[in-house]
């Protein structure tokens, strides 16, 4: 049977400094640091001695002497949250990477949980930045200009499954999904291409994928990726690091995207997909299928058919149906996995009726009535600036300014939960250990990570506890534990080998 | 206009105490969208950065990930 498709989302955010010096490293630090600052004053309700922790420390390399050199690549900020997120600077852009969680709804709540926690550090950073200035965050990929950054998701498959097989078969979901999945873009980034030859596209970040398959995130970006750093036992998993999706805003777009990508992810674990749909050219059909929001064109399979980006998912949706029956939806969560299956018959049934009819809910839809509208409005031609500063505002962070906000999606989180996700772990993963010994015990942890925690707690050597299984540390497992131990000591005691969480 | 968007509002709100009907028809959600459209556009020039030109010209960002 299929591992359980434990994942999570990367998302790296487009910043910009406004009436400020606008260095987007030392911006990024000082929106993670003034985020940190502004909940540490929080807990100080609760005696918390922000300056006494360090849940900073990274235990993959981040060592003590690395962190105090001067160098800025290695003094940037990288903090763990209590929600057993964990938000950085990689390269030029905060990012956060969420929890590890059990299913696709879970994915979007801490996804939400993300944006709560940008939104409060962009008000958090103004009050540290001179009168009038501000940090900008976009939640997109791409600046227009031809850089690109990532939201990366994560799965995690069984070592055992051929990584040949696993590409092979999970290529044709990778190159057709964006007919749901694509955030929309006015104007092209190819190289060698006008900007304006593609007046709108399906995704922000098909035009910057140029190999089927390889290690790099920054060049030459493949389609599938190689990066085999599985943050669990080696032995038996495989972290799935997927970069080519684009950031969403619609949250029901979030969920179709991971919710079917685990399920086909499943199939692919117990070889049932089968290779029908394999891609005669893989690279040059995710630019083609994001360059026709007719959705009409064929692109050519490995076979000689051809075939449209929605046949194509229409061919995927039967096999999960067929998985269904046959395998059950555990893998995927069975609940949440009926309820995947049924939007996703819903979205391939109005995306190919009219594409209007899910504006509510796939992003491109969405943003392409605006910029239709507001042109056949305003009578603005094609290529103009104010049409690209509407798609640039539709990913906008600041409520005040955010144009997703107000085009009428469809929600499934309320803020309620997305404010609950911005401090507290899912239960169902290791990440609810991470995140209650963090809340609980945050004066005797000394490094955190995916898969340990380091605990300092006085007379004995630093205590590590290895969370080499993403399903072991979930609330079943620890809460009492936890609950019922007054300090990190007891704690340790109590789980005994370190071995057992 | 108001008197559609009173009727798709109800509808929208109904919870536990009616039963469980299917979604409404696509025309409803049509009109509901074009609706939401309307309102959009005729707010978005106070939503807007009042330079566009200058606003995407100065948006440029290092490639990441």
């Amino acid at each position: 049977m299929a591992l359980p498709k434990v994942c999570g989302i990367e998302t790296e955010y487009g910043i910009v400094v406004r009436g400020a010096d606008n260095n987007p490293v030392t911006a990024s630090s000082l929106l993670i640091n003034a985020y940190l600052a502004d909940t540490a004053r929080d807990r100080s309700r609760i005696d918390w001695d922000f300056e006494d922790e360090q849940p900073t420390n990274d235990a993959r390399g981040f060592s003590l002497e690395q962190s105090i050199a001067p160098e800025v690549e290695t003094t940037l900020v990288n903090a763990v949250l209590t929600n057993g997120a964990r938000f950085y600077v990689d390269h030029a852009h905060p990012e956060i990477s969420t929890p590890e969680v059990r299913t696709a709804r879970e994915a979007v709540v801490w996804d939400r949980g993300a944006d709560e926690i940008v939104r409060r550090a962009m008000i958090a950073a103004k009050s540290m930045l001179p009168e009038g200035a501000e940090i900008v965050i976009h939640k997109n990929n791409s600046d227009g200009k031809g850089n690109s950054y990532g939201c990366h998701e994560n799965y995690l498959v069984a070592r055992e499954l051929p990584f040949g097989r696993l590409t092979r078969q999970i290529t044709p979901h990778f190159v057709t999904r964006q007919v749901f999945a694509g955030a929309g873009k006015v104007g092209c980034e190819l190289p060698g291409r006008a900007a304006d030859e593609v007046p709108y596209q399906l995704s922000q970040r098909a035009d910057f994928f140029e190999e089927e398959i390889g290690l790099e995130t920054t060049l030459k970006r493949p389609i599938v990726n190689t990066r085999d750093e599985p943050h669990a036992d080696p032995q038996k998993y495989r972290r799935l690091h997927v970069i080519v999706g684009d950031a969403n805003m619609s949250e029901v777009a979030t969920y179709l995207k991971v919710g079917t990508t685990a399920l086909v992810l499943a199939m692919i674990d117990d070889d049932e997909l089968g290779d029908d749909w394999s891609l005669a050219h893989p690279v040059s059909a995710i630019r083609q299928i994001s360059h026709d929001p007719t959705l009409e064109q064929t692109i050519q399979l490995a076979d000689g058919r051809r075939a449209t980006a929605l046949e194509i998912q229409w061919g995927l949706f039967e096999r999960a149906r067929k998985y269904e029956q046959s395998h059950g939806l555990d893998a995927v969560g069975e609940e949440v996995g009926v309820d995947v299956l049924e939007r996703w018959e819903g979205v391939l049934t109005g995306l190919e009726r009219d594409p209007d009819s899910v504006a509510h809910q796939v992003d491109w839809v969405a943003k392409r009535r605006v910029v239709e509208g507001y042109a056949a409005r305003h009578g603005v031609e094609p290529g103009s600036a104010k049409l690209k500063a509407i798609d640039l505002q539709y990913h906008d962070m600041r409520p005040e300014r955010c144009l997703a906000l107000r085009a009428g999606l469809e929600t499934l989180v309320s803020d309620e939960e997305a404010l609950a996700a911005m401090t507290q772990p899912p239960s169902s993963t290791r990440a609810y250990f991470r995140g209650r010994c963090l809340d609980k015990f945050p004066a005797d942890i000394v490094a955190a990570n995916w898969d340990s925690m380091v605990f300092d707690i006085g007379r004995d050597p630093l205590r590590r506890v290895p969370m080499m299984e993403p399903l072991r540390g979930t609330a079943d497992h620890v809460a009492t534990l936890i609950d019922e131990s007054n300090t990190a000591r007891e704690l340790l005691d109590r789980l005994g080998d370190p071995g057992t969480t | 206009m108001a008197e559609r968007q009173q009727k798709s509002k109800q509808s929208t709100d109904r919870t536990d105490d009616t039963v469980d009907e299917a979604a409404p028809p696509v025309t409803e959600r049509g009109e509901e969208l074009k609706a939401e459209l309307d309102d959009l556009l005729d707010e978005i020039d106070e939503v807007l950065e009042t330079n566009a030109e200058d606003f995407v010209k100065s948006y440029v960002q290092k490639g990441g990930e």
